[in-house]
């Protein structure tokens, strides 16, 4: 079965004021979504209502996942059912190593794949996978050694990000800014291992201010968010007139999608 | 779900009781001369034990009860009892420890650490110490480890050296307390250049209600040798309140290697007010590892004197207080030669209304050049009924000195939680996590079983009421 995200007629307030304003999208597996937008076009504040921050209120609106709404889930919940967050900001938990980290995320994720509960894998096949996708990513066996987060350079918290993600293997994904804070070469390395884990298994969304990711990832839609609203959707060819024209124009003739 | 709902108690692992019928001896109930007398006397003590005692005694008379730290005003010294022996000797072997005590030991898995990875254990129960092992090669290098009341029968000269020099009964209310009616415990010698190396474990259980625990250790390790002592406490749980008191010093001479760590789990009924105090000379090495979970309060500031030069100190502590609980404690480090080293981390975690205060000297005394000295206290604060405070005194006499003090206080932030959560986790275990992680610094200090016990120990801890 293919998964399959909906988003309806999102509705979502932070504190009274309200951020989303209906906004339609629809993800699936093994597609690639470029979500650009302008500042205060809500983009993070979607990314964390997907996967349920307790403090975004969602006023109106439905997020079904393989049909199923996820709205009172608590975000455990939805990362078992195979939704991931890549964050803007990743958060310090000192003492905690990577390894023992993900060794519990691992667990609590892949135990429920595909909704049922299994038995969990085993130390060996965790570490074994572990060591194949520090691999793949070009990473150091003792970059799991390290606590989480803490001290990381800009590049280095993206990567652990996509570390976790390759770990957990979700079916749909949501890249928060992952591009924002990178030099060049940090930026190279985080497509790369974005396009490392794209293929049939996993929808994913990227959600950007600038499109200079989308010259390593080819995406197969982009949408354009303005005000809490998805203005305008389209092929690759939107974000090359985004970047050449910048967001002003988008805004002129909101509506026209 | 609020933070307080995460964490609750689980103390049933160590909440049983024994029947108190087949002590061989319990004292009466309260404080006095004759009481005194009596515990020296059915030990056989000599003359000058038994004078100490007495002076010790006239003094705790004397002497205030202290108006700082936790709040005492709930101990009524007439309500204890100051002396209870379970069983006729110390053994040697388990299976000669009566049944019912040698059950306990084995619920708290003592005999089997013992097989895996001691070198020696000693086993107090209420005032005496009822089982004592050393593995047979450490005895034929000379190492001593046994009680005191067989250390100043046996090692006389040895004993009486040392004893009471590093905290005499005039330090202050309880050493005095403890001077007077002091039982069981350990004394340790380590003869110069024997490195012992596996732990020697002493374990301390309370068991009837309203006793009192006083016991005395006394630890010397002679020139370059190297030792680690670990001892751990539990007692079931009782509604009116027990006493622990202990005095325990410790001697590193030149090059020694001492290390001192404590799992205090005491019911949350005890009172835990302990006087610990290590001297260290020219470069030893003093390390107090202590962990305080359980108590209703502790008073306790393991303290270093640094006494010739280059000798270096260390105390890592963590502090834990739940629901009516007071952890004050904290370190003290005393610079009295040139060229030492000390390093103070403190690290604490409040829930539930619990209370945790640092509380820690640092002196750096005339004559003391070039010390350096590191102090580092972080606190969690659970919820918004909890507390914590620090209370810092810092004395330097000498102007090359280099004093760091570095504090924290920090909450959970809903935005960690979210993190872990997405990851998969659940709130309890993004939780634990986070609390585990926060304390690391000091479990990565502790041998593999204990750090492991010890995160067992807080899990349960924190699983409780959303199960």
């Amino acid at each position: 079965m293919t998964s399959y995200l909906q988003i309806q007629d999102l509705h979502v307030s932070i504190e009274g004021k309200q951020i989303l304003k209906g906004l339609d999208l629809n993800i699936r597996q093994g597609e690639i979504h470029a979500l650009m937008g302008p500042n205060g076009s809500g983009k993070s504040t979607l990314a964390n209502t997907l996967m349920g921050h307790p403090r975004y209120k969602i006023e109106k609106g439905n997020i079904l996942l393989n049909g199923e709404s996820l709205l009172d889930l608590s975000p455990d919940k939805r990362a078992r059912k195979g939704l991931f967050l890549a964050f803007q900001y990743p958060v310090t938990v000192s003492g905690l190593s990577i390894s023992s980290f993900l060794r519990n995320a691992y667990n609590a994720v892949r135990q429920n794949e595909h909704g049922e509960k299994k038995k969990p894998p085993s130390y060996l096949e965790f570490k074994r996978e572990l060591s194949e996708k520090l691999k793949l990513l070009e990473m150091d066996e003792t970059f799991v050694t390290r606590y989480l987060n803490e001290g990381f350079s800009g590049g280095e918290k993206k990567r652990a990000e996509i570390l976790q993600m390759a770990m957990l293997k979700p079916s749909i994904a949501i890249l928060d800014e992952t591009d924002s804070g990178l030099d060049i070469d940090a930026l190279r390395v985080v497509a790369d291992g974005v396009n490392k884990l794209a293929g049939q298994e996993i929808g994913i969304a990227i959600i950007t201010h600038y499109q200079r990711i989308l010259r390593y990832i080819q995406p197969h839609h982009v949408h354009v968010m303005v005000d809490g609203r998805i203005v305008r959707s389209g092929g690759s060819e939107l974000a090359r007139q985004l970047e050449e024209k910048g967001y002003g124009w988008i805004k002129d003739d909101k509506g026209e999608t | 779900m609020t933070t307080k709902e995460i964490l609750s108690d689980d103390y049933s692992k160590y909440d049983f009781k024994d029947s108190t019928d087949t002590y061989v001896y319990k004292g009466k109930k309260g404080l006095s001369t004759e009481i005194v007398e009596e515990i020296s006397e059915r030990k056989n003590e000599p003359e000058w034990l038994r004078k100490f005692r007495l002076r010790s005694y006239a003094h705790f008379l004397k002497r205030p009860m202290p108006n700082w730290g936790g709040n005492l005003s709930r101990i009524d010294f007439d309500e204890i009892y100051y002396y209870a022996k379970p069983s006729e000797n110390s053994a040697k072997t388990w299976d000669e420890v009566p049944e019912n005590i040698r059950n306990t030991f084995d619920r708290l898995g003592i005999p089997e650490a013992e097989k895996k990875f001691l070198a020696g254990v000693g086993a107090q129960y209420e005032s005496e110490v009822v089982y004592h092992s050393l593995a047979k090669e450490l005895e034929e290098k000379g190492v001593i480890f046994t009680d005191p009341d067989t250390a100043f029968r046996e090692y006389p000269d040895i004993f009486r050296k040392y004893f009471a020099t590093v905290i005499p009964p005039e330090d202050n209310k309880f050493s005095a307390l403890n001077s007077a009616v002091f039982s069981g415990g350990s004394f340790i010698y380590v003869p110069k250049g024997v490195k012992v190396e596996m732990p020697l474990q002493a374990y301390f259980r309370i068991n009837a209600q309203n006793i009192g625990q006083f016991e005395r250790t006394l630890i010397i390790a002679d020139e370059d040798s190297e030792v680690h002592y670990i001892e751990g406490c539990t007692a079931p749980v009782y509604s009116s309140e027990s006493l622990h008191s202990a005095v325990v010093e410790l001697i590193a001479m030149k090059g020694a290697h001492l290390r001192y760590t404590t799992i205090q789990n005491w019911s949350k009924d005890v009172y835990n007010l302990v006087t610990k105090r290590a001297y260290a000379y020219e470069n030893a090495n003093v390390e107090w590892i202590d962990a305080n979970i359980g108590s209703r309060l502790t008073m306790k500031y393991p303290s270093i004197y640094l006494l010739g030069r280059g000798a270096k100190a260390e105390t890592i502590s963590v502090a834990y207080a739940g629901k009516g609980q007071h952890q004050d404690a904290g370190a003290k480090m005393v610079h009295l030669a040139p060229d030492t080293t000390s390093r103070i981390t403190s690290k604490s975690v409040s829930k539930d209304g619990g209370r945790t205060s640092y509380r820690g000297q640092l002196h750096v005394g005339k004559g003391a050049s070039n010390v350096k000295s590191y102090v580092r206290c972080d606190a969690l604060l659970l919820d918004e009924e909890s507390k914590t405070d620090t209370y810092p005194y810092i004395e330097v006499g000498e102007d090359s000195a280099t004093i760091t003090h570095e504090a924290t206080v920090g909450k959970i932030g809903e935005d960690q939680i979210f993190y872990l959560m997405s990851r998969g986790l659940t709130e309890v275990d993004a939780f634990n996590m986070i609390v585990m992680g926060f304390l690391e610094p000091f479990t990565k200090e502790l041998p593999m079983v204990y750090a492991v016990e010890m995160n067992r120990l807080l899990q349960l801890e924190m699983e409780g009421s959303v199960g």
